[in-house]
């Protein structure tokens, strides 16, 4: 990595630590909550979609399965609502993990098409046993966290560390993924799954790996975001419009890259917000919302990062730069590693 | 000594009988040709022994030991490397990084490790070039010409130093300086002990370049033996000029 | 015993106009390979251009189908050409999103227009059954599944007979090869789409006769779309009609033995089922690129 790509970093996470003290108000941390939220979501969800190249549609379903455990293991143990439910949440990542694993090796077996429809019926299924499950879960009426005693204007300020915390989690091990050999397997199934087959890439253990790492990711914010709505719905918690959210995310900052998820999410999301706050009791809303979904697909199907990569590339190779032309059809996605 | 014995296999899809009993026998440390005219059962016989699609009968004993059954993976792991009768690479990767994805990493903190690289990288390098293309290294496999695919593809499957190659239709869609290029590769590599298994069309490069030679027609062995004598079989001339 | 068979016979019956409902679903992914999540949304889009047809003019629902039909058809030429032609990369995963912002469009224009109250197609005919046996049959669910069968009867007719259906089914084989042999691609696909809408909106109407709806609907609906085209097979409209009856009658049939909560898991649970033995489905291909 250069120092340039180094200091940035830096810079982008100083700021992000320091944001709540720069802008204090709720309805700023309040937004910051749910943007760095879909920044973790967006990152996880990229370790499956963006490297493997399997298009899970279901992770909505991993998303509320995480709340529901951590709201059933807050409940069990009786804690009180504080700092200390925040160390259940790995428990609950945990919980996740295994029915990722569950999921995934059933889901794995297909396909494409079909794993993408497969995940989707999984999503259905966790919410279908969510309303259903009454007396566990608590059905339709809903499940509720204990209340923290912090509140107020600084009320949204630990959610936002606890999202921030697994955000970089997320990324790190993407980061840490992504220059690996097992990453280079991951690619190598995206490009051409029989192909990696045949030169002894274990598929099916690598796919696996990286599906359940990403579910329990996306489980452990699902849990910190239950425990930040202190109450939450089956329909809620399980929407698909989070688990497509994510998706589109990944899609507009740049799929398998490591800042378009980041890209993405801090795009999308605020601008969601916005569109919630100011048309949301509209009915309009909805049409609004997925007029913004259609132009971001149909202007950029590449996404943000390769495209400028791209226009980077040809406006080195026009100025002259031999290292900058890669070849007219070249795909300008980052290497996976420095030659 | 065989290294790959074929004892009687068969698989046929749905009313279409691929391969019928088809039994084959790989010297070590030969080049077999496999020639047959089309649709005789060629790349379904290899698609078996790799392990891509189940068989319906018979046995493929490896190295004396069975691989009935063993997925892509597991018959590579053993040393069997295959190449594809259209050169398939990693397109979205580059040279360098197509070559790095086919050599094995014991472990599960080998996966993680950042040390293993350089010495990978050193000899993908050296295996680029051998194939001659190391020019192209940093360039993206989808971006490649064919034939430097076809070397690519050739390259990176001997990165796990496999014992057997099957290479399927080497000599297609190559121009005569590549196909000396590649008959040279694959007699330099078989004099360092890699047997090789090819299935091909192109008489004279089976001709000159194969130490025995295996006829399949209708999905089981016609003849076999040294390319002399097989080129003279009466069998093998009705093969390809009867019906 | 008779709750069995009667729980039965109903399933056949509204797994008629699932079979519809799902033909078009597989019949677009067989063409363009794509993942219409919107289709439920159509559906709905269907079922309420039905009802205000319905409400305005005062027809019987069945008829407004005249009207409906071609008005979908058309509507499914230009969303194909407008926002599924120009994708060209990862057209599987795009596809999805675009479609899904499809129904959210949908749903929301429908909301705005429609409100969120639950509505029903009703005729004069509505509670009017007859006997069989021990128990009774509406009509209304006759005449919709004989409506299905009808249209599912002239979408085959149309596939196996014609040229067009020939074309259809060649670029839904092999698109290159189809192209090769000069079927228009680009156009098939837009009309398969077409047609795709078409039946949704048949779809629709026999929905929306025998179900409350709102704009919201299209969610439960799609996820059982989705999972009876993936039980038949993607592309397969054989599987697809089969997997429909299989699934509406395991449903039923669940509903009267047990109770209506768990009926829509023992959907998810066939789909379980048969994926650990046939990962394609029923009628569907292994995918496996040139070996």
């Amino acid at each position: 990595m250069t120092a340039l790509k180094a200091a940035g970093l830096v810079v982008m996470f100083a700021v992000a630590l320091a944001l709540p003290a720069l802008a204090p108000d709720p309805a700023t941390t309040n937004i910051a909550v749910f943007t760095m939220m879909y920044v973790g979501l967006a990152t996880a969800w990229n370790i499956m979609g963006g490297y493997t190249g399997y298009i899970s549609l279901g992770h909505a379903g991993f998303f509320g399965f995480g709340s529901y455990a951590l709201g059933l293991l807050l409940a069990h143990f009786a804690i009180a609502g504080g700092y200390s439910a925040f160390l259940f949440v790995p428990l609950a990542g945990l919980l996740t993990a295994v029915l990722a694993a569950g999921i995934g090796w059933f889901a794995l077996r297909t396909r494409a098409a079909t794993f993408v429809i497969v995940t989707i019926a999984f999503m259905f299924m966790v919410q279908l046993l969510a309303e259903n499950l009454v007396g566990i879960t608590g059905g339709g009426r809903g499940l509720s966290f204990p209340v923290p005693p912090w509140s107020g204007g600084d009320f949204n300020i630990p959610y936002y560390y606890a999202m921030l915390a697994l955000a970089t989690l997320g990324l790190a091990i993407s980061w840490r993924i992504r220059f690996s050999k097992f990453g280079l397997g991951l690619l190598a199934i995206r490009d051409d799954e029989d192909k990696a087959l045949a030169v002894g890439v274990p598929t099916r253990a690598f796919k696996l790996t990286a599906f359940i790492v990403s579910a329990t990711l996306v489980g452990m914010i699902g849990a910190v975001y239950g425990y930040y709505v202190t109450y939450i719905y089956p329909q809620f918690v399980v929407d698909p419009l989070i688990g497509i959210s994510m998706v589109l995310m990944v899609f507009l900052g740049g799929l398998g890259t490591l800042s378009g998820p980041i890209l993405g999410a801090v795009i999308l999301e605020p601008a969601q917000l916005w569109l919630a706050y100011h048309f949301g009791a509209s009915r309009l809303y909805l049409v609004l919302y997925a007029s913004v979904f259609l132009l971001v697909i149909l202007l950029l199907p590449r996404g943000i990062i390769p495209s400028v990569s791209e226009l980077i590339t040809r406006w080195r190779a026009g100025a002259g730069d031999s290292k900058g032309a890669a070849g007219g059809a070249a795909d300008p996605l980052p290497k996976a590693i420095s030659p | 000594m065989s290294l790959l014995q074929i004892d009687g296999l068969s698989k046929r899809f749905g009313g279409v009988v691929a391969v019928d009993g088809c039994s084959i026998s790989v010297s070590a440390g030969s080049i077999t040709g496999l020639i047959g005219p089309n649709g005789s059962g060629k790349t379904t016989i290899f698609n078996v022994v790799t392990g891509f699609i189940p068989k319906d009968a018979g046995h493929v004993t490896f190295k004396s030991g069975s691989i009935d059954g063993f997925g892509p993976d597991r018959v590579y792991e053993l040393g069997i490397g295959r190449t594809f009768q259209l050169a398939r690479i990693f397109p979205r990767l580059t040279a360098l990084e197509n070559m790095l994805v086919p050599v094995r990493r014991k472990g599960l903190r080998a996966l993680f490790s950042r040390a293993d690289w350089s010495h990978e990288k050193s000899r993908a390098m050296e295996m680029l070039d051998f194939m001659e293309i190391s020019q192209v290294a940093g360039t993206l496999g989808g971006a490649l010409s064919y034939g430097q695919r076809k070397l690519l593809e050739l390259g990176a499957v001997l990165m796990a130093e496999p014992e057997l190659v099957l290479l399927d239709e080497p000599a297609g869609g190559v121009n005569p300086a590549l196909l000396e290029r590649i008959a040279d590769r694959i007699r330099r590599l078989n004099a360092r002990g890699i047997t090789f298994l090819l299935v091909e069309h192109n008489m004279s490069f089976v001709m000159n370049l194969c130490s025995e030679v295996v006829v399949v027609n209708h999905g089981r062995t016609i003849a076999a033996g040294k390319p002399d004598a097989v080129r003279q079989d009466p069998a093998v001339l009705d093969a390809y000029l009867g019906a | 015993m008779t709750r069995i068979l009667e729980a039965a016979v109903l399933g056949i019956l509204t797994g008629g106009v699932y079979a519809l409902m799902a033909s078009g679903l597989t019949l677009i992914f067989g063409v363009m390979r794509i993942i219409n999540v919107g289709h439920g949304a159509l559906v709905i889009l269907g079922a309420y251009l039905s009802f205000a047809v319905w409400h305005n003019l005062g027809l019987d629902p069945f008829l407004t189908l005249v009207i409906t039909m071609p008005v979908m058809f058309g509507l499914g030429v230009v969303l194909q050409t407008i926002f599924i032609r120009p994708l060209k990369t990862d057209r599987e995963a795009l596809s999805v999103l675009v479609t899904y912002a499809i129904a959210l469009g949908i749903e929301g224009l429908l909301g705005y227009f429609f409100t969120s109250n639950y509505v029903r197609l009703r005729t004069w005919y509505d509670t009017a059954s007859f006997p069989v046996g021990s128990f009774y049959i509406t009509y209304v669910y006759v005449f919709g599944f004989v409506l299905c069968l009808a249209i599912l009867g002239g979408l085959f007719w149309m596939l196996y007979r014609t040229r067009f259906g020939g074309a259809i089914r060649a670029t839904m084989l092999n698109r290159t090869a189809a192209q090769l042999i000069g079927v228009d691609v680009d156009r098939v696909s837009a009309i398969a789409f077409g047609i795709g809408m078409a039946t949704a909106a048949a779809g629709g109407v026999v929905f929306g006769m025998t179900n409350a709806f709102n704009p919201g609907s299209h969610y439960d609906l799609i996820s059982r779309l989705l999972t009876i085209i993936v039980l038949g097979g993607l592309g397969s409209l054989r599987g697809a009609v089969i997997a429909a009856l299989v699934m509406l009658v395991t449903e039923d049939v669940t509903s009267a033995v047990t109770s209506p909560v768990w009926a829509s898991f023992a959907f998810f649970v066939v789909l379980v089922l048969v994926l650990l033995v046939r990962p394609q489905g029923l009628y569907g291909v292994r995918v496996r690129d040139r070996l």
